[in-house]
């Protein structure tokens, strides 16, 4: 069954948690290369996907965010975004099973198109290099995410519409700007995001990092605004993390964030996740209260 | 004279590079700062006056409207992408003396962090200003920059960092560049940085935007 057939059965859908923390906390260190870990350490990335499956999750990430050749060749790992993204989806894969579903992931490349980094072709094969590698691994999805520029995450949906079968769900980050006020780090809008992403052909559409899950609620209404139809996913911070005593600290508990979940829910979500320091602990929380509405 | 200033200074605001840029679209077509500089120079303006008075003051104004969120990064991008194609023609007289610059600025994101669009923006903002912009990229190590110091003895630093994770490499940056050179000022930025973290660490001045640490280095 697709996951848009699984959202046309279930009002909420619960997606998984952080990646890039819990990798640090089985001990990546800055400047290593997570995704270098689907074949370094597979047992350990394998033990994250199957920890939120086992909390409740009905789908998983890959751990191939920074999977586009473009990031990978900050580490000189440019010529293996096909072996690092096919190894992350077919980890993810294991976990899954065959009946919950495998959301490929995709990042942005950094680059920044207004400033003739690059042209909009070469996002555009990065991302096809990078989505049909995920899609031969075993995703059901691509999920395109952490987007600030429209037009980037327009190249990347282009991308996974036209060379995978894979559902495409676009998620952006928005920072509050002032009060009631939402933009990406580019000054998008979530309306913005909706009227010129949906007509790419989107399936899925929503919001990733940048805020609390308080903050995610104004911007799902933001969306609904703007379009009623379309299935909404959010992947919530646990807050916006702080530095105390050399360590990081996300400030949201798991009761804390499972206390926003019908409130997502009323504004319109329909798939609810974590971000940056959600553990499966929140994913469990989040999915009684939602399996309860 | 003073009306292709007042055109030069638009040109930056609102980032029209030159007569073929495609940006701004409402501008299409017209001189752009590369054309405009260079008419200016030829008209007889001095190089210093077209600096302050089209440049610096029009960076000024792009800077105020970041901080105050009515532009975004890719505005303010495209207005330090103005202002370089300007500078390029003053460069003789930066080389000549006729013009000098306020100071040396080194920049650089922190050891383990691969991020450079907060301090690109950063940089151009400071260049923007009438420093001269030593930029040693991302991933920079502790050594690098105290090497940089040594040459440039009487720089001030920058250092930038995006990851929670990486704020320990720039605990450990700040506490040797003070213990070596306790009087070059430090400012630090970044996403999860704070004043309260500036005090810890012992750098000098925590910026949360771009125009606030030009105001600080002018001060």
């Amino acid at each position: 069954m697709t996951l848009l057939d699984k959202l046309k059965n279930k009002q909420v859908l619960i997606s998984d948690g952080s990646w890039g923390t819990f990798l640090q906390q089985k001990g990546l260190q800055a400047g290593d290369c997570p995704e270098l870990w689907n074949i370094e350490h597979p047992g350990d990335v394998l033990a994250i996907a199957q920890s939120y499956i086992d909390a409740g999750s009905d789908m998983i990430e890959t751990n191939s965010f920074g999977g586009s050749r473009f990031k990978l060749a900050m580490f000189g790992l440019q010529d293996r975004v096909h072996e690092l993204n096919k190894a992350a989806a077919e980890i993810s894969r294991k976990a899954a099973g065959t009946d919950k579903t495998v959301l490929g992931s995709v990042g942005p490349t950094g680059k920044i198109l207004m400033m003739g980094d690059v042209t909009e072709e070469e996002l555009y094969n990065a991302f096809k290099e990078q989505c049909m590698a995920l899609e031969e691994g075993g995703a059901d999805a691509i999920v395109i995410e952490t987007m600030s520029d429209i037009t980037e995450a327009g190249c990347a949906i282009r991308a996974a519409k036209e060379n995978t079968k894979c559902t495409v769900i676009c998620t952006m980050t928005f920072e509050q700007s002032a009060p009631g006020q939402y933009n990406s780090m580019m000054g998008a809008t979530p309306t913005e995001m909706v009227e010129q992403l949906i007509p790419l052909g989107v399936d899925i559409i929503g919001a990733n990092c940048g805020n609390g899950i308080e903050g995610m609620i104004d911007i799902v209404k933001e969306i609904r605004k703007s379009n009623t139809d379309i299935p909404i996913l959010i992947h919530a911070n646990a807050g916006m993390p702080q530095y105390v005593d050399g360590k990081t600290i996300f400030p949201e508990s798991p009761n804390q964030m499972a206390s926003c979940v019908n409130g997502l829910i009323d504004a319109g979500a329909n798939i609810i996740g974590g971000c940056c320091g959600t553990f499966p602990e929140h994913i469990k929380k989040m999915a009684e209260v939602a399996k309860n509405k | 004279m003073e009306d292709i200033l007042v055109k030069l200074g638009y040109c930056v605001e609102f980032g029209k590079v030159d007569k073929n840029a495609p940006y701004p679209p409402d501008m299409k077509g017209q001189d752009g700062a590369d054309e405009l500089t260079k008419q200016a120079i030829e008209q007889g303006i001095s190089a210093a006056v077209i600096l302050e008075d089209a440049l610096v003051a029009a960076m000024n104004r792009v800077g105020q409207k970041f901080t105050e969120k009515k532009i975004f990064i890719p505005q303010m991008l495209m207005s330090a992408k103005a202002m370089n194609a300007a500078v390029a023609h003053l460069k003789p007289f930066f080389n000549s003396g006729e013009i000098t610059r306020k100071g040396k600025f080194i920049i650089a994101t922190v050891k383990g962090d691969l991020h450079d669009i907060g301090k690109n923006l950063v940089k151009m903002a400071i260049e923007g200003a009438g420093w001269e912009v030593i930029d040693l990229g991302v991933d920079v190590p502790t050594e690098k920059v105290l090497e940089t110091i040594q040459a440039n003895p009487d720089a001030k630093i920058g250092l930038s960092a995006l990851l929670t994770t990486t704020m320990g490499n720039m605990q450990v940056t700040v506490e040797s560049i003070k213990s070596k050179y306790p009087s070059n000022a430090i400012i630090i930025g970044g996403a999860p940085v704070n004043e309260e973290f500036k005090t810890k660490i012992g750098a000098d001045f925590y910026a949360p935007d771009p125009q606030s640490a030009v105001s600080y280095l002018n001060r």
